[in-house]
């Protein structure tokens, strides 16, 4: 297939670098003795896991009547961190399979890695709904099965179950998919090791992976099929969350908008989070060369796409408040601006909607270190929107005689930062123990925008 | 089964490609090539015929689709209709969202075991790796010895820059 590629792009790998030396820069890490600064990040983040895990079985045995919620706000920082999680898992998928199919192949370097954090972060938002379940040994009842409680059958009318179906579709296959993409790269690792052990493991999780151009060909098609069906699913899922809020009749939760906006919104906390997390990952492993200033920007962009429509969303659904000439409507969202929780709602504004604002402008994209406390900004405000959109519709609702406020407890607050133990302490594991940047597919763009695109001289 | 091959090392993409498309000009038949990266036209110069996952995924995708539609009206109109919202029973929109998921879900599985088993990839399984470096840098082509003539083998891809040519018999699972 002819490849159209204009002589002006920048290439994406350097061009001294030789095919061996590629597989040396991803997987010689994988074989020395861990640094120190990774020893301390990861006894940080399993320190906070192990906090989390106790406060879990604290408020489990006990409980979950520790929480701060009340009879009027039924949902708070439970379904806000499960809401902020799931929206990160959207980064993803969105480089590995939307990039792909549009050919952005910018997406080589960083999609391993991003893939590595949608699994994680659908793990952390899984916990959430689990634990509030309040006998999680029970869970299995969200799925239809036949039984013998009077053939009781799950309600597939409602959104809560659309969503147990989302996230676990969107689970499985993000990690079959990321996991097929692991295979060339686990053989490479099993066929360059001298350590025994290591080649038995890697090999075993390699399947017998030979580089067969056979096997190539259907890898491909197969790739290209997973992010064709990825593509819908990614955009699903957070639309049926969204569902969970627009189909109830809460005021600040009934809107249309919904779908487009938590997709938006998505896409914007999760490369947030992925730059976040690659702009000290491709500093402290050494993966400059290949997670670019090219690719941080590249991502700034979305970031400014994406940030200009949840705050075109947010001026829209102020808007359409106040035209709909419905009251409580009215009153909800200028209770959002303005009631009590005027300080959440502001924080998500200026974080949201002006912070971004500032990759207009290409030196401030090119800035790691003002690129990076950016994405700090957006994780924050992106938390608070969820928090915004949850906890303010309820706390006010119909009957002022039932408004009431809402704190969360220690045990909450443990919870949401257990998880960030989760979170990191995966990551941490995942860049220790897989090649975290996919090689094989790093090594098909080495002649992309290169000045030796011709073929070489053939002798004959 | 035993069987011998002749195998050529290339160092370079794209004189794997060169000697790829004139091996198949002379109809000299060509086992496998071995490539640490998908390199890109190299399996239409080999003559491969297009990979049959799309009709499985399509195949899975709609037992997907049905299993989904049978498992909603059975259960909400047959088995337990309890009126939700108002909702009559059998409320069709309101089970698009997991028909959907379902569909995603049997056709990702599906393709992905359909894939494994095409190329007979499995936990466990220690395949015959003719050097190690073929899944880091170099890339080998592989001829059964029987099929070709050994002399225009090596003149081929000497010709098109092949590193190395040697012989090695091998067991292809």
């Amino acid at each position: 297939m002819a490849e159209h590629v204009s002589k002006l792009r920048q290439p994406l790998v350097p061009e001294d670098r030789t095919y061996k030396q590629m597989s040396e820069d991803v997987l010689d890490t994988l074989e020395r003795k861990p640094t120190k600064a990774w020893l301390i990040g990861f006894s940080v983040s399993a320190l906070f896991l192990t906090i989390g895990m106790l406060v879990i079985v604290y408020q489990v045995s006990t409980g979950i009547g520790v929480w701060g919620l009340n009879k009027t706000i039924g949902w708070s920082w439970d379904i806000t961190n499960f809401v902020f999680w799931v929206g990160i898992g959207h980064a993803g998928t969105l480089i590995s399979a939307i990039l792909l199919i549009f050919r952005q192949r910018w997406r080589t370097a960083i999609n391993r890695a991003a893939e590595a954090m949608t699994i994680f972060a659908v793990a952390c938002a899984g916990l959430f709904p689990l634990i509030h379940m309040g006998r999680p040994w029970l869970a299995y009842f969200v799925f239809p099965y036949p039984n013998t409680l009077g053939s009781l059958w799950v309600n597939f009318k409602s959104p809560l179950l659309w969503d147990v179906f989302a996230i676990s579709t969107y689970l499985t296959v993000s990690l079959v998919f990321w996991y097929m993409g692991l295979l060339p790269d686990l053989a490479s690792v099993r066929d360059r090791t001298k350590s025994k052990l290591r080649k038995a493991i890697y090999g075993a999780f390699a399947l017998g992976w030979d580089g067969s151009t056979r096997t190539w060909h259907h890898f491909e098609v197969l790739s290209l099929i997973l992010a064709g069906l990825a593509t819908p699913l990614v955009l699903s899922v957070h639309t049926i969350v969204s569902f969970d809020f627009a189909t109830s009749v809460i005021p600040g939760w009934h809107t249309t908008i919904f779908p487009p906006y938590f997709v938006a919104g998505a896409i914007f906390s999760g490369f947030g989070m992925v730059l976040t997390l690659l702009i000290i990952t491709r500093k402290v492993m050494n993966w400059e060369n290949y997670i670019t200033v090219g690719h941080v920007e590249a991502m700034c962009k979305v970031i400014i796409l994406t940030g200009t429509m949840v705050g075109l969303a947010y001026g829209t659904e102020f808007f359409i408040a106040w035209y709909s000439g419905n009251p409580y409507e009215r009153y909800a969202f200028i209770n959002r601006a303005f009631g009590p929780y005027w300080w959440a709602y502001w924080t998500m504004i200026s974080c949201n909607v002006i912070s971004p604002q500032f990759f207009w402008f290409k030196k401030l994209r090119r800035n790691m270190t003002f690129v990076f406390i950016i994405t700090i900004f957006v994780n924050i405000g992106m938390w608070f929107e969820r928090f915004v959109i949850i906890t303010t519709s309820l706390h006010r609702d119909f009957l002022p005689s039932s408004w009431a406020m809402y704190s969360p407890t220690w045990v909450e607050i443990w919870t949401f930062i257990g998880t960030f133990g989760l979170f990191f302490t995966l990551f941490f594991l995942f860049i220790r123990f897989l090649p975290g940047i996919a090689i094989a597919e790093v090594k098909s763009v080495k002649r992309y925008g290169q000045k030796n695109e011709e073929p070489v001289n053939v002798i004959a | 089964m035993k069987k011998d091959f002749i195998l050529a090392t290339f160092e370079d993409d794209r004189q794997v490609l060169a000697a790829t498309k004139k091996a198949r000009d002379k109809n000299m038949p060509i086992f496998d090539i071995y490539t640490p990266f998908p390199v890109h036209g190299l399996d239409e110069a080999m003559g491969i015929k297009r990979s049959i996952l799309p009709y499985v995924t399509l195949a899975a995708g709609i037992m997907g689709l049905m299993t989904a539609l049978a498992l909603q009206i059975y259960t909400n109109s047959v088995a337990w209709p309890v009126i939700v919202g108002g909702k009559p029973a059998n409320s069709i929109p309101a089970f698009i969202p997991i028909t959907f998921e379902l569909t995603v879900l049997f056709g990702a599985h599906t393709t992905v075991a359909a894939f494994l088993m095409l190329n007979k990839l499995y936990p466990g399984k220690k395949p015959h790796i003719f050097d190690p470096s073929q899944t880091c840098h170099s890339f080998i082509m592989a001829f059964d010895k029987s099929n070709v003539n050994a002399d225009e083998v090596s003149q081929l891809v000497k010709e098109h820059g092949a590193v190395e040519v040697k012989e090695e018999s091998a067991t292809i699972k």
